[in-house]
């Protein structure tokens, strides 16, 4: 890689980060939509005018979209035989993040647990999060994901009893959201990981958030929970900004492992209707393309 | 009911749960630490009893020698629920904007004090944002922070607010999270039977 490449990665992903910020992507535009029309109650129909509203607001002045404009996860997928070098890659993906917490701007949300110190520019240890993946490939994609703390804040872990099966991982969901989904600005997409481990099954969920709203899981059964869930987590009646309505979920995408037979893990990731996401490909000549809309 | 209101407001026993509210005037911001401090201190530099009380953290940017609001949603209000019940009484607050509603007490001490809750739509930091027409004052600001001192907003057409929690003892919250309590009790049960 040399320094031209590095530098025109690292302002694609500055770019990226004010794509993700200040624009939705279509697809959850198209669904935050389809939810006004479809919603029945009018309280739910004003909160999701007011969220439409402003998501037109931020796009025509360029500001991002809710005032807490999250930690960033890095999702990055290396294609084996590209040239990317995935240490130089985090220090670009840092600049980046530092850079965009300026021009953007973006508020500053990385604290010390112990000393409660903020660094100022979104950086810290171990954050941003930079998760890496290698595939057979010979593009590099690096998918971005802010995520602000009201969302964050509505995650559970369940380590479930393997007995219970798929109906017990359905009412741990369900349990869970009827008591948080109203407190992590819904209508929110739902991830779920299933199996794997403690940590996997989380990893799982919140990666599965990337995936647009609609398309399904490529498993038929899968694919069919999914709907299942997004039915039942909207019989709910949690509705929009939690004042009742018909529509609480715009999706439930669900990811698994292979598990321990003594385990059942399953994660649970939340994401408010500031779905917010981008992502930069870079292809085998080092060309930049930004995916956000 | 829709209703446009201007500062000072000093009645809202006519208000009712479900109802839109846009606010004329002037509001004025507190969270978890100007919560503290004004329940510590003697005297207050400006009267609160005038204006909503709005949870809110903004985002706020020095341009030109003035203060130009950046992002202004509302923050979750359930954290305020230690202080609110004292707070309502002492600076006399008719109003109080946030999001997720709040509990009991303050349910309470808005029905004594002839009080509401109106929630914001979470989030959206913009739509609030070009309501504030100036920031007439901030008090505190380096004491306490940005996001946590007290500042003085001058707004127009700000909402919609919708009425959560009235001054008759009627709260969204509670309603909702009761029904959606019992559904989830039927859809749990359906399924183990
Ligand atoms: S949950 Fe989402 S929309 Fe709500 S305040 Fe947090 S980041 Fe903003």
């Amino acid at each position: 890689m040399s320094a031209e490449n590095l530098k025109s990665i690292e302002n694609a992903i500055v770019e990226a980060l004010k794509i993700a910020e200040t624009r939705l992507p279509a697809d959850v535009l198209a669904a935050l939509k389809k939810a006004y029309e479809e919603e029945d109650s009018a309280l739910a129909k004003t909160q999701l005018r007011a969220i439409l509203k402003n998501v037109e607001l931020s796009e025509k002045h360029s500001l991002p979209m809710c005032q807490d404009t999250g930690l960033h996860t890095f999702f990055v997928e290396v294609g084996v035989s590209s040239d990317i070098n995935p240490i130089t890659m985090i220090q670009i993906i840092k600049n980046a993040v530092v850079r965009a917490t300026k021009e953007i701007p973006l508020r500053p949300n990385t604290v010390n647990p112990f000393t409660g110190e903020n660094p100022g520019d979104n950086t810290g240890r171990y954050v941003p999060y930079i998760s890496f993946d290698f595939v057979e490939d010979s593009k590099t994609r690096i998918m971005i994901m802010p995520k602000g703390g009201g969302s964050e804040n509505a995650a559970a872990l369940g380590m479930l009893s393997p007995g219970l099966g798929l109906k017990g991982v359905r009412n741990f969901v369900l349990e869970h959201l009827a008591k948080v989904a109203d407190k992590a600005c819904p209508p929110i997409t739902v991830g779920i990981g299933i199996g794997g481990g403690a940590d996997l099954c989380m990893k799982l969920a919140k990666k599965s958030l990337l995936r647009p709203i609609g398309v399904r899981h490529s498993d038929n059964a899968i694919a069919k929970f999914e709907e299942e869930m997004l039915d039942a987590i909207n019989n709910l009646g949690i509705g929009a900004m939690g004042v009742g309505g018909k529509i609480t979920a715009l999706d439930v995408h669900v990811e698994w492992a292979h598990r321990h037979p003594a385990s059942l893990p399953v994660g649970v990731v939340v994401q408010c209707w500031a779905a917010r996401r981008a992502t930069v490909i870079i292809d085998e000549s080092m060309n930049v393309k930004i995916e956000g809309l | 009911m829709q209703y446009r209101m201007r500062t000072p407001i000093r009645d809202v026993r006519m208000l009712k749960v479900g109802d839109e509210v846009y606010v004329d005037g002037e509001i004025f911001t507190a969270r978890d630490e100007a919560h503290k401090k004004m329940m510590e201190s003697k005297e207050i530099p400006f009267d609160p009893s005038a204006m909503p009380l709005f949870h809110c953290g903004p985002v706020v940017k020095r341009v030109d020698g003035r203060w130009e609001v950046i992002a202004a949603g509302p923050t979750t209000s359930a954290r305020m629920e230690i202080f609110e019940d004292k707070f309502i009484e002492k600076f006399k607050i008719k109003m109080i904007i946030g999001k997720g509603g709040m509990g009991e007490r303050t349910l309470k001490a808005l029905r004594e004090h002839g009080a509401v809750y109106a929630m914001f739509t979470g989030g959206a930091g913009v739509l609030a944002a070009r309501s504030i027409k100036r920031v007439k004052e901030v008090y505190w600001l380096e004491e306490l922070g940005m996001p946590e001192a007290v500042w003085i907003f001058e707004v127009e057409n700000f909402g919609p607010l919708v009425i959560t929690m009235d001054s008759h003892g009627n709260s969204l919250h509670r309603d909702v999270r009761n029904r959606v309590m019992d559904r989830l009790k039927g859809m749990v049960a359906e399924h183990e039977g």
